[in-house]
């Protein structure tokens, strides 16, 4: 049964696997010790759930028509992301790395979960999945392929292992048929998981 | 201290296996690549993850792997790549 006693476990899910139950241990000790509020906690998990990829969208359609902005991003990732009104003093560093003709590039952690966090949110439960983090760094193109993204030969795909203390996001291509479109109308192309490089882009509807 | 290799260097990654925490996946170990990027100093994660202050502070760098020397099954004449994060503890020059 649920104990509604403690505001943490509210915010938890009904799970009850090891690591949860490891969790919740390491959240009381935390709380009876006084290092750690109901509050605290509740705020962090709200905060981290409010980023979502729409904020890695706005700053890839900004490169996309700002070729100046484009430069600026994939030379310093935070000073560039902060003229766009984003708050980045408590961003991780980060490094954009762009797709072009000739090169692909395809983020994973191969040690645990290490994300763009900060423009993306929580990551999606596969990148966390041994399968994708053992494979993709062995077979990316095989992968690339599950995804439905078969690249040519000639096209050199290079995968990140995020290891240490960089994080890494994707600045993909833009679409063909995108022409003219405002930047808000580019950003409703730019996905998640273009922007980890298991996919390209959205192209606009046709109609 | 400056760092000890810069973007072109041909560095090799050290073999080791020590009984702490650390952040060097063990299929790039003893492999062979190039310094890509200098990321500057950063405190060191095998004394941060015990509750240590993390110094001094490593150089971290991107280095870039040929997948072929990498795995032994890549397609031959490939020119795909392998880029990791890596502290300069663990690299020496190639």
């Amino acid at each position: 049964m649920h104990d509604h006693e403690h505001g943490v476990h509210a915010a938890q899910t009904e799970t009850t696997s090891p690591h949860e139950l490891r969790v919740r241990a390491i959240i009381t000790l935390l709380m009876d010790k006084g290092l750690l509020s109901a509050e605290e906690l509740r705020r962090t998990i709200e905060d981290m759930e409010a980023r979502t990829p729409a904020l890695g969208a706005k700053v890839v359609a900004r490169a996309w028509v700002d070729p100046a902005f484009k430069a600026r991003l994939l030379a310093d990732a935070k000073a560039a992301i902060a003229e766009l009104g984003i708050d980045t003093s408590a961003f991780i560093t980060l490094k954009v790395v762009e797709n072009t003709e000739k090169v692909h590039n395809v983020v994973v952690c191969t040690l645990c979960s290490c994300y763009p966090r900060d423009l993306l949110g929580v990551p999606p439960a596969w990148y966390k999945s041994l399968n994708y983090r053992a494979r993709v760094v062995v077979d990316p193109r095989g992968v690339l392929k599950e995804f439905g993204l078969e690249l040519a030969p000639d096209v050199e795909v290079r995968v990140y292992d995020s290891t240490a203390d960089v994080r890494y996001l994707v600045l993909p291509q833009r679409p063909p048929g995108s022409e003219g479109l405002s930047e808000e109308a580019l950003a409703s192309l730019v996905t998640r998981d273009s922007m980890i490089g298991v996919a390209r882009a959205r192209t606009p509807a046709a109609d | 201290m400056a760092p000890k290799f810069k973007p072109g260097d041909r560095v090799r990654v050290r073999v080791a296996y020590p009984p702490h925490h650390f952040r060097t996946p063990g299929y790039i170990q003893g492999k062979t690549g190039t310094v890509e990027v200098v990321h500057g100093a950063f405190r060191n994660p095998e004394s941060l993850a015990y509750g240590g202050d993390g110094l001094p502070k490593q150089y971290l760098y991107l280095v870039r792997f040929a997948q072929t020397e990498v795995w032994e099954g890549y397609p031959a004449g490939s020119q795909d790549q392998l880029l990791l994060d890596l502290y300069e503890h663990w690299l020496e020059p190639a």
